[in-house]
Order: C-alpha cells, then sequence, then structure tokens
C-alpha cells in the first residue's frame, strides 16, 4: 500500500468513533502494537526533542525501504507515533519525504499538530522526514 | 458612652465570626469571568494556579481603565495624565509596601517578575563575590532559582551546594545548619515549593544565616499568593514576587531589597529612568528604586498588581488560607482513595498543591485525558528537574487550587483521574 492509502484507511477505522474518548482509547490500542525499538538503540541520541514524555525512533534501510522502529515511555505518545510509523514504515525514503500528514487532522487528533503542544508530534514528523532525507542520500 | 463601646466590641467580634467561617466562593466565582467559559466542550476546571492564577474582573476593570482613560509614561512628563499615570503606579507601590509590611517605599523595584528580580540581585552579588566562596540553593528550587546561581558562580569562581531535602520533601534543616560556614555568603531558598507546595521555615533560615554574616534571598513566587509574608519581622534580605500567581497580571513582580544592599548593588541594566546625570565621560545614578528601573516600566501592570493585592486582602489572606487548605485535606484524601496514586510532597506545612503519580502512568497521559474533560492541571517536571531527579521519575501531575476552587472541582478531578487511569492502564 502507499503511505496515502494507509493513511486513509487510518482515516476509515478513526471514523467509526464519534466522540474522542473511542478515538484515545483506539489511539492507545494502537500504541500497544508498535513495532518497538531494540533496547539497543534507546539512546540520547536518538530521543526526540520537544517531547514531554520520551520519544525513541531508529530508522533501517531495507531493500530499497525504510522500516522504522520506537517507543515512548507514555501511552498516548505511544499511540500517536505508531500511527505515524504505520504510515512511513516500509516505504521509500522518497515517498516519506514526499507524504504529507493532513491525515493527523481528519482522525481528530488536531489538537496534537500545534507545535508548541509539548507532544512533540510536529518534533516526531520532522524527525521521521530527516531519516527518510539522510537515508536517500545514501540511497543516491 | 458605654452601650457605643459594647457596640464596638460586639462588632468586632462579629468581623471575628465573620472570618471563622469559610469563604462564598460561589460569589467568589463571580468575580472571575474566565471560570465560565469551557473547554473542550466541558466547564473549565483550573487547577494549574501555581503556573498562573486568574483575574477578576475588579483587576481587569483597572486595566482597562488605565488604557481607556490616563495611559502615559510616567515620571517625566508635566502633562496631566502622565501626573495621573505616576500617582497610580507609586500609589500600587504603596499597597505592595503596606501588604508585605516593607519599611521604606523605595525598597520596593518592580520588575517583570520573579525571574528578573533573581536576575537583578545575582548578577548584582557579580561584583562581591570570589573565588571559593559558598552560595547555598534548596534542593527544591525552581530552575529560575538555579540558573542565575550557577551563572554568577561561573563569573566568580564561587561554589553552588545544595540544602537537601527528606523524601517528604522537607528541607534537612540539621544539614543546612553544618553547611553554612563563614564562606557562605548567600542563601536561596523559596518560601513555598512550586512542585511540592512544601511551606519552607524560612525564618529558621534566615536567622541561621544571618548569624554566620550571609544575605538571603527568599522566593516568595509560590506563596505570596496564599500568605501574607511581613518582610521586617522576617528580616529578609531580598524577597521576590510575581503578581500573575496573585490574581495579577502577567509581566510584573516586585523585587524587595533592604535598603542596605540595594545601596550598595549596582544597577542591572542601564537606560532611560535609572541615571540622575549623563555627559558621554559619566552617569551618576539615581536614587532607589529609580536605579534599578530602566526604561519604561509595565505601568499598567503595576497598577493592577496593587489592584490585585486590594482584591485579596478584602477577602483576607487568613480566610483564603483556611478554605484552601479544607480543600487541600479534601483533594488528598479524595486522591489517596485512588489505587496506585502516590503524592509527592508530603510535608507538615503545605500550601495547596498536589503533586501526584500512578503507578505505571506518564503524567502526561492523564495530564491529556484530563485537558479532554476540560481540567486544566500540569504535568511534567514543573521547572525542578532536581526534584524529580530525586524522586527518580520523569515528572508529575500538579493540581493546585486556589481560594475560588471548589469542592465539587475536587470531585471532577478525581473522576477524570479514576478514568484515566482506567483508559490508560
Ligand atoms: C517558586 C517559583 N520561582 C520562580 C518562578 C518564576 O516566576 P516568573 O516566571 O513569574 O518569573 C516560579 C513560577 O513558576 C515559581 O513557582
Amino acid at each position: 500500500m502507499t503511505i496515502e492509502e494507509i493513511q486513509e484507511e487510518i482515516v476509515d477505522e478513526f471514523s467509526m468513533f464519534d466522540d474522542w474518548m473511542q478515538r484515545y482509547e483506539y489511539m492507545i490500542e494502537l500504541g500497544k502494537s508498535l513495532p518497538l525499538i531494540n533496547e539497543k538503540y534507546k539512546t540520547e541520541d536518538n530521543i526526540i526533542k520537544g517531547c514531554q514524555s520520551k520519544v525513541w525512533v531508529h530508522a533501517e534501510l531495507e531493500d530499497d525501504k525504510l522500516v522504522f522502529t520506537a517507543d515512548s515511555d507514555a501511552i498516548i505518545t505511544k499511540g500517536i507515533i505508531a500511527i505515524l510509523i504505520r504510515s512511513f514504515s516500509n516505504q521509500r525514503p522518497q515517498d516519506i519525504i514526499n507524504a504529507d500528514t493532513d491525515f493527523i487532522d481528519e482522525i481528530g487528533l488536531k489538537e496534537h499538530l500545534s507545535p508548541t503542544r509539548a507532544n512533540g508530534l510536529v518534533s516526531m514528523i520532522k524527525q521521521l522526514k530527516l531519516y527518510a532525507v539522510a537515508y536517500q542520500t545514501q540511497l543516491n | 458612652m458605654f452601650a457605643t463601646h459594647v457596640n464596638r466590641i460586639s462588632y468586632k467580634k462579629f468581623n471575628l465570626d465573620m472570618l471563622r467561617t469559610s469563604l462564598d466562593v460561589q460569589t467568589i466565582r463571580k468575580d472571575f469571568p474566565i471560570l465560565d467559559r469551557k473547554v473542550n466542550g466541558r466547564p473549565l476546571v483550573y487547577l494549574d494556579n501555581a503556573a498562573t492564577s486568574q483575574t477578576p474582573q475588579q483587576v481587569i476593570d483597572v486595566i482597562v481603565d488605565y488604557y481607556s482613560n490616563y495611559n502615559a509614561n510616567i515620571h517625566r512628563g508635566v502633562h496631566a495624565l502622565s501626573q495621573e499615570a505616576t500617582d497610580k503606579y507609586e500609589e500600587a507601590r504603596k499597597k505592595i509596601q503596606e501588604h508585605f509590611n516593607i519599611a521604606k517605599s523605595h525598597e520596593i523595584i518592580f520588575t517583570s517578575g520573579t525571574t528578573h528580580a533573581i536576575n537583578l540581585v545575582a548578577n548584582g552579588f557579580s561584583s562581591f563575590l570570589k573565588q571559593g566562596d559558598e552560595i547555598l540553593v534548596s534542593a527544591m528550587e525552581h530552575h529560575s532559582n538555579i540558573v542565575p546561581w550557577q551563572m554568577l558562580a561561573e563569573r566568580t569562581g564561587a561554589i553552588l551546594k545544595v540544602i537537601p531535602m527528606s523524601l517528604d520533601g522537607e528541607l534537612e534543616m540539621d544539614a543546612y545548619e553544618e553547611l553554612l560556614s563563614d564562606k557562605t555568603k548567600l542563601v536561596f531558598c523559596n518560601h513555598v515549593s512550586n512542585a511540592l507546595g512544601t511551606i519552607n521555615p524560612i525564618q529558621e533560615i534566615i536567622d541561621k544565616a544571618h548569624e554566620i554574616g550571609a544575605a538571603v534571598l527568599i522566593d516568595g513566587a509560590q506563596a505570596a499568593p496564599h500568605i501574607k509574608a511581613d518582610l521586617k519581622a522576617l528580616n529578609v534580605d531580598f524577597y521576590t514576587v510575581s503578581a500573575h500567581k496573585m490574581c495579577g497580571p502577567t509581566g510584573v513582580g516586585m523585587l524587595y531589597g533592604k535598603e542596605e544592599w540595594l545601596n550598595t548593588l549596582p544597577p542591572y541594566q542601564g537606560g532611560g529612568e535609572m541615571i540622575a546625570e549623563v555627559t558621554f565621560e559619566k552617569t551618576t545614578y539615581a536614587d532607589l528604586p529609580h536605579k534599578f528601573e530602566a526604561g519604561t516600566p509595565n505601568i499598567c501592570g503595576g497598577i493592577a498588581f496593587g489592584a490585585a493585592l486590594d482584591y485579596m486582602n478584602a477577602i483576607g489572606f487568613e480566610s483564603m488560607a483556611k478554605y484552601e487548605k479544607e480543600l487541600l485535606d479534601y483533594a488528598t484524601k479524595r486522591l489517596s482513595e485512588i489505587d496506585g496514586l502516590k503524592i509527592y510532597g508530603t510535608a507538615k506545612n503545605k500550601t495547596s498543591v498536589i503533586s501526584f503519580n500512578i503507578e505505571g502512568i506518564h503524567p502526561y497521559d492523564i495530564g491529556t485525558i484530563l485537558d479532554k474533560l476540560g481540567i486544566a492541571v500540569r504535568t511534567g517536571h514543573h521547572c525542578a528537574q532536581p526534584i524529580m531527579d530525586f524522586y527518580k521519575i520523569p515528572g508529575t501531575v500538579r493540581a493546585s487550587f486556589s481560594f475560588y476552587n471548589t469542592k465539587e472541582e475536587v470531585d471532577i478531578l478525581v473522576e477524570g483521574v479514576q478514568r484515566a487511569k482506567s483508559m490508560l492502564l
């Protein structure tokens, strides 16, 4: 599936819920399914700055696709990163670089998109894209 | 004659009884327009008072009146508006003087808040300290109270030492006494800890420091909304306050400094207002307080700060404290009933602040769910990372209550925490 298709799928899933509680509960569930980062990559260097909770992300190239793993000590943050990773993982770096993240707004998590919010969703997106840029240069 | 006398006594007694009864919180809440708003579709429950308190209409009116009727620069104009603004601004200084029982009004420096006030003093001490001198700082300080001293220590070669605290969140006074020596030049401590709510024994801290000739700065940012400090009685050298934590506007506060200290400290910022005479060869500084009030100050803010003191004094600090204690006890009891909930900061003497965590849940997650429920709390390290390191936690959820909060709001908080817990665990 393309990033866009995955994002549509996520939007579809979230559209089944009619209140914030169900959305959050689902996000928490997704957080529990996050592909976990290998403990050895949980280093200070891999922590994303700008989050009140700790978020670690690691990226590896498998063939020409980027695979992300991550973790966080806060479950809601874990849910958010799980949603992001689901749409970005197993994709070509160039597609990740080009992808937009408007679907976050559509699934009713807009409040997390504010750059001043301490959860650092914006920093997470930036970091995932930075990985993509770095690996894209490697591929070129 | 006799009858009047009796009347007077009973009138006095009546007043005292009034003090003993609890506050009329529903009437008080009407003074705060913001308390009527909704957040995420629910009535706002504002429990982040230790970060910033809300502003009553009486203070908002003063701000509107200033900009509507007499906005002008002060201390320099010959015209009517400037004179009016100057008078009101100086009147506010007098109100602060009276409130904190300060000997001389020029010992009050208007600042932008506590952070500015502390930096002013730390900067001034650069010229007094030498290599090997010691600065004592309590283990429960706000970052704004640690960083300026670290910078001062770096500049001067002085050494920063920490007064340790116990697990309950009380300062170890024996250790404090041991740390004091003839090398100690300065002691810094908050009157009340923002993260834990502990009321520190500042009189003892001040007296002990004075015995060995050290100066003391007390950060009153968290105390001022709850405790009317008598600075003359405390005999403290410096005391700082931020208006925005006590029903006033942001961006204004005060530094109290003993006259002798303020006369010896060098000015902090150069600019207009703080000079007596300027030539390119030499500038002579203005008298106190203007020496430390360079540039156009937050005039409206200063005046509104005075109005905030009037507002709080009209309610009365004693009745507020009594009511807040009731809220604190009730909230502590109710929250403690939640399985796995741990309260940080259980000092015998504390203000209405509860810092807590639930086992296995990150404070940020709880804060996020509470926000969805319209409940405003603070999560994180509360600018007091060393305290979090001490407890080995990433942060806490902090609910801080004010005299305009209610028991019903405590109940909403407790329900919210329970709901968050069931979602998150
Ligand atoms: C104990 C304490 N000191 C200092 C400050 C800083 O005050 P301000 O930001 O008003 O300068 C605060 C405010 O959070 C505080 O709680």
